[in-house]
């Protein structure tokens, strides 16, 4: 079942890749859509059957060369499980999706077959993220990782006749890249100090690893803090994190389907799924996991103070994704990682369901993106603002304080929030209540500058605008179910319940630190696991880990985060009304405030509206030295260099000798006798002096 | 005693034999009508000598007092002579017909010349190496000349002679002080007289005179100058003759000299070859530029190659020897297949030897075009193509001879070279609009350019085995 789950999609991609002449463009996306249908079925049967142990699935052997043997197969645990229904259910409603959003499509002409191409890709992408997550060792990791950034650079570039569109698809891969650099040296140092690139071997060695050093540019430093660190490089670059984010903003000019597929959804939450999945590597790394707690707190305060000005509806879209996946390294830094994988759960529905009815609204207008030409929508699109109120609702996080009753954000995210204050660290529980803040304020800009309001930009346009077909409302329906109910229905296992959660993630580390005398663990109502001790014990000496791993450290702050005071259960919520009301006060009450507020603060606003300015550095650091660079070595080297001089050997000198050649071959017998007597002549020299000099 | 010695010789005897009584039975019968017939046998001849020798020679005999040697060098060196001079005179038989210069002579002519051929490789003596090498060199300065009423193959043969004369002579002087220092004229005499892996300047000196006699045979540098103009002159099946067998059986008769009479000094002459293999790399890269006569080109493609082969003898070594056997084995592969097309190169009748007439011969012939862009490709030495690997295979050896700078040299060299093949390459699928050159095969040149070029890209595979016979021959050598 596990195998047809990860090559149906493979077999839909070749299928409509390379047969659709065959079987027709419309066979091509029944096949694709179909195939990725069947296997969000079977997703969904492994995961609620799923009893928590880690299983190997053999397909083939992969490598054998000197002492690096491994396999391909797939491993299914927990964090896989996830995955699988998070990635298939997303991309089968987003191949659905597709059918009504790609139908029309006024990038390409008249008789132009684009639509098996974009169904190939989708399902090639959906190939490569499934074996990105049931990957049992890094390079199988390594090679899904690559594999969905060769599909993101693809559909990125979907529309290849524009320029932008292919810049924005190079601007990503190079960007991942730089990741990638670091992830390749991550597996490179595991594979150096473990002689293995296989999970359960690495994780066997993660505490050898916290104790050895490691020799990286110009010092020594603790291996599994280096390590982890190099990892995590990796998962910056795929999840957009600060200083490697400024490749998803632009990635928003592939078609909408693909943002909430690839760019929202999925692809991008593989550097959380990373850390998730090295958790017993992070729990020896302490300075690592700091490091990313920092990075992810910074990059969700970020990405949230610039998605406040941005006008585009895609754009405060993906800025928005950029700060929440900062808010699942915030999660994975505490060392909770069940709740990096919650809000990475509730996030994936919710946020695709953003991204598709923001793909309905666009739909609608025309392929209009800015919203500034929006207003009083409400009336015209009716499901799909029923759709992105339930989505706002969502990630904004509205739901009863202090009870389990909510919208999926409201427990996911402050599951976060709590987790971040709970590891004591001010700075992340600060930042992060501060983007909450922000996160509700742009969500509520964007309904209401959409759908609020009177009509402004062409009337033309918003006489026009139309409900979407079916095919794109029905996986909005879909999702907003999961936007509704599945925070509410999972919050127990992922987080709230310790005992769920070991038991979910099939945890026995975790059972055996509560047992190891853990007073304060006692205490607060969780020694029931202490009653497990026994088979703890077994498990901690080299048994297998279950999904993640946890630290007494990171139990400890799993603890007081389920008991963290009543002010910081509160603070997300309160955090979110004042968002709510401020952009009431804004877009509704009094729509000149933000005008004046921007010009008030001329300064501020530009600086926000440029991004942090972050495009310009980088422009200004990497870009145009590199080009620089590149057109010197060009010119000078390649050009004058190696071409002049190959061409004045090739134009000049043998020629020359050429023409002397050929002046001496002359026909005279006489000519040719004395060459014969020269050569005997400097032979004969040659072996006196060699013969003399003996 | 006698008899032993007459069984150790006996393909060369038949081959004696058969020469003198094709001679007399065509002149007795029909004269140049037997031609054809004369030869056809000559060809049967030469292949039954092949596979007797091939098939059933066996271990190391000598004879004659040791002047002359039967072993596996001899044998693979004779096989490959045999079975090259056959493909040679099997394709030039159609062309000289309808040229009417096939005279029954010719074949004779080569059968003695691969008499002498035969008795230079397994030459364990000074007086059976000139004996072999005047044997061949009277038949080929006739061969050259056999156009009798063309002024140009008149002069090509009246330069090779006179050129071929000097050259004999310089390779006497050498052996008559070889002789003088040595006290003997058997290779295992001279062998004896060199200690502590240097000759006496005397006996260097002689060895300097015999190498110029031998390199003017292989047409190294500087000794190369009458390579085109008898490549040019002479009809072209002759030219396909001089640029296969004779360069083959010269080779063998140097890497016998070198290493069974010399072979302690490598040191002394390593340099020497070596030098003379730079020279000719380059000159046969460069001046082959120039040409736009495909035999004039064809000349200094084989001077080039012969460069590389000497290189392979340069390194000393038995993976040198090897190196330079099999390049030799590939190189007259590569010249037969590319000779079969020249020959059917005409217009209007008249052969035509000009690169300018290929110019979109593509489109024209398909087929044929790709066959010659393979053995094209392969004499410069693209892979996958066999001629890569000989090359690689030499310069192997001499980087492990302890010689890195010049297989540089080699390398450069090369890649100068393959300029010219690749242009030939360049008209036919890229060039202008031109008047066509016709190229009617009979099938014996269409099978063997195909087969040559098969080769150049099946041989990839294992060599068909010639790399162990080699390995064997230079063993035999290099002990």
């Amino acid at each position: 079942m596990e195998k047809i789950i990860l090559f149906a999609p493979l077999l839909g991609a070749l299928i409509a890749g390379f047969g659709w002449r065959i079987i027709g463009e419309k066979g091509a996306m029944a096949v694709t859509t179909g195939l990725l249908f069947l296997a969000a079925l079977l997703s969904w049967i492994v995961f609620l059957g799923f009893d928590g142990e880690v299983r190997q699935i053999h397909i083939l052997d992969f490598i054998r060369s000197g002492s690096l043997d491994t396999a391909w197969s797939i491993r299914l645990d927990r964090l896989t499980a996830i995955m699988l229904i998070v990635v298939n259910t997303v991309s089968a409603l987003v191949h659905l999706y597709s059918w009504g959003y790609m139908a029309h499509d006024e990038n390409w002409g008249e008789g132009e077959h684009y639509k098996a191409r974009f169904f190939a890709y989708l399902s090639f992408f959906t190939f490569a993220m499934l074996s990105l997550v049931t990957a049992d060792n890094l390079v199988q990791m390594f090679f899904g990782w690559e594999g969905v950034g060769v599909a993101s650079y693809l559909l990125i570039g979907f529309y290849y006749k524009k320029s932008s569109a292919n810049a924005a698809a190079i601007k990503a891969f190079v960007v991942n890249r730089v990741g990638d650099f670091g992830f390749a040296l991550g597996i490179f140092g595991l594979f150096y100090l473990t002689d293995s690139i296989d999970f359960d071997v690495i994780f066997a060695a993660a505490p050898d690893l916290a104790e050895t050093q490691i020799g990286f540019l110009w010092t020594d430093w603790n291996a599994a803090n280096l390590l982890g660190f190099l990892l995590f490089v990796g998962a910056m670059g795929k999840s957009a994190q600060l200083l490697l984010h400024t490749w998803l903003p632009d990635a928003m000019e592939g078609p909408t389907p693909v943002s909430a597929l690839i760019h929202a959804a999925t692809m991008v939450t593989a550097g959380v799924f990373l850390v998730c999945r090295m958790s017993p590597l992070y729990e020896v790394a302490p300075e690592a996991k700091s490091f990313i707690l920092y990075l992810g707190a910074a990059t969700a305060f970020f990405a949230a103070t610039v998605g406040l000005v941005q006008n585009d509806i895609k754009r405060v879209i993906a800025y928005s994704t950029c700060s929440q996946l900062g808010y699942m390294f915030v999660a994975a830094g505490a060392g909770i990682y069940g709740a990096a994988m919650f809000h990475l759960f509730t996030h994936a529905f919710f946020k695709a369901m953003l991204f598709l009815g923001a793909g309905s609204v666009i739909h609608a207008m025309h392929h209009e993106q800015d919203m500034r030409n929006y207003g009083g929508l409400r009336r015209k699109i009716p499901y799909t603002f029923w759709a992105m109120l339930l989505g706002t609702l969502a990630i904004t996080g509205v739901g009863i304080p202090l009870t389990y009753i909510g919208f999926a954000g409201f427990l996911s995210k402050d599951a976060v929030i709590e987790s971040a204050w709970a590891t004591g660290d001010g700075f992340a529980f600060w930042a992060l209540v501060i983007a909450a803040l922000f996160t509700s304020f742009y969500s509520w800009r964007l309904m209401f500058m959409t759908f609020w309001g009177d009509p402004r930009g062409d009337h033309h346009t918003h006489d026009h605008a139309h409900e979407s077909p079916m095919t794109m409302l029905a996986p909005l329906g879909v999702l907003a179910l999961g936007a509704v109910f599945a925070g509410m229905i999972w919050f127990k296992p992922f987080f709230g319940d310790h005992d769920k959660m070991t038991a979910f993630f099939h945890m026995p580390h975790h059972v055996a630190a509560a047992e190891s005398g853990d007073a304060a663990a006692a205490d607060t109502g969780h020694g029931e696991a202490a009653a497990d001790a026994g088979h703890g014990e077994a498990a901690a000496h080299g048994g297998p880990v279950g999904a993640i791993a946890m630290s007494d450290t990171s139990a400890e702050v799993l603890d007081l985060a389920h008991h963290a005071p009543k002010w910081v259960k509160l603070s997300p919520f309160v955090a979110m009304l004042i968002g709510l009301g401020t952009a009431w006060l804004f877009y509704i009450r009094n729509p000149a405030l933000p005008r004046q507020l921007a010009e008030a603060q001329p300064i501020l606003y530009r600086f926000l509206l440029n991004k942090w300015y972050f495009d310009e550095i980088y422009d200004w650091a990497f870009v145009r030295p590199a080009k620089w660079l590149g057109r010197f070595l060009w010119t000078r080297g390649d050009g004058a260099t190696i071409d002049g001089a190959i061409n004045g050997v090739a134009m000049g000198i043998v020629p020359f000798f050429t023409r002397l050649a050929m002046r001496g071959q002359s026909g005279y017998l006489f000519h040719y006798a004395f060459a014969m007597v020269i050569g005997i002549a400097v032979l004969l020299i040659w072996v006196s002096l060699a013969g003399g000099a003996e | 005693m006698i008899s032993a010695d007459i069984s150790v010789m006996m393909p060369e005897i038949a081959l004696a034999v058969y020469a003198m009584a094709a001679l007399l039975g065509a002149v007795w019968t029909g004269k140049d009508a037997t031609a054809p017939l004369v030869t056809w046998t000559t060809v049967a001849v030469f292949l039954g000598l092949a596979a007797w020798i091939g098939l059933g020679g066996q271990g190391e005999r000598t004879a004659f007092s040791g002047m002359i040697a039967d072993d596996a060098f001899s044998r693979f060196a004779k096989v490959a002579i045999l079975v090259s001079a056959a493909a040679v005179l099997a394709m030039s038989q159609d062309y000289m017909t309808r040229r009417g210069i096939l005279r029954f002579e010719y074949p004779v002519l080569i059968a003695l010349a691969v008499l002498g051929m035969m008795v230079m490789v397994s030459a364990q003596d000074l007086i059976a190496l000139y004996m072999g090498l005047e044997l061949q060199s009277l038949a080929l300065y006739v061969v050259a000349a056999i156009r009798r009423d063309s002024v140009r193959s008149t002069e090509a043969g009246l330069k090779y002679f006179v050129l071929g004369a000097l050259s004999s002579g310089l390779l006497l002087y050498g052996a008559s002080l070889a002789y003088g220092f040595a006290g003997t004229t058997r290779f295992d005499g001279i062998i004896a007289t060199i200690e502590g892996g240097h000759a006496s300047l005397g006996l260097l000196v002689g060895l300097v005179f015999l190498i110029t006699g031998l390199a003017f045979k292989v047409s190294a540098v500087p000794f190369h100058m009458w390579t085109p103009d008898v490549y040019e002159g002479a009809p072209t099946p002759v030219t396909a003759f001089f640029a296969t067998a004779p360069k083959l059986a010269a080779m063998g008769l140097l890497a016998r000299l070198l290493h069974d009479a010399f072979g302690t000094a490598t040191a002394d002459w390593g340099q020497i070859i070596a030098l003379l293999a730079v020279l000719s790399m380059f000159l046969g890269a460069i001046a082959a530029i120039g040409q736009r006569d495909l035999k004039r080109l064809m000349a200094y493609s084989s001077i080039a190659h012969m460069g590389f082969a000497l290189l392979g003898l340069a390194a000393g070594t038995a993976a040198g020897v090897e190196a330079m056997l099999v390049y030799m084995a590939v190189y007259v592969a590569m010249n037969v297949g590319t000779f079969a097309f020249i020959l059917s190169m005409e217009k209007d009748g008249t052969p035509v030897t000009s690169i300018d007439a290929l110019h979109l011969y593509a489109r024209a012939e398909p087929l044929k075009a790709l066959a010659m862009l393979v053995l094209l490709f392969s004499l410069a030495g693209v892979p996958p193509m066999l001629g890569f690997f000989a090359k690689f295979g030499v310069l192997r050896a001499v980087v492990e001879g302890g010689m890195p700078l010049v297989a540089v040299l080699g390398v450069i060299a090369s890649v100068i070279g393959a300029f010219y093949y690749l242009r030939i390459v360049y008209f036919m699928y890229f060039g202008t609009e031109r008047e066509a050159v016709e190229t009617r095969m009979v099938p014996v040149q269409w099978g063997l350019l195909m087969a040559s070029a098969f080769v150049m890209v099946a041989g990839v595979v294992n060599l068909f085995g010639i790399e162990a016979a080699a390995a064997a021959a230079a063993d035999v050598l290099v002990r």
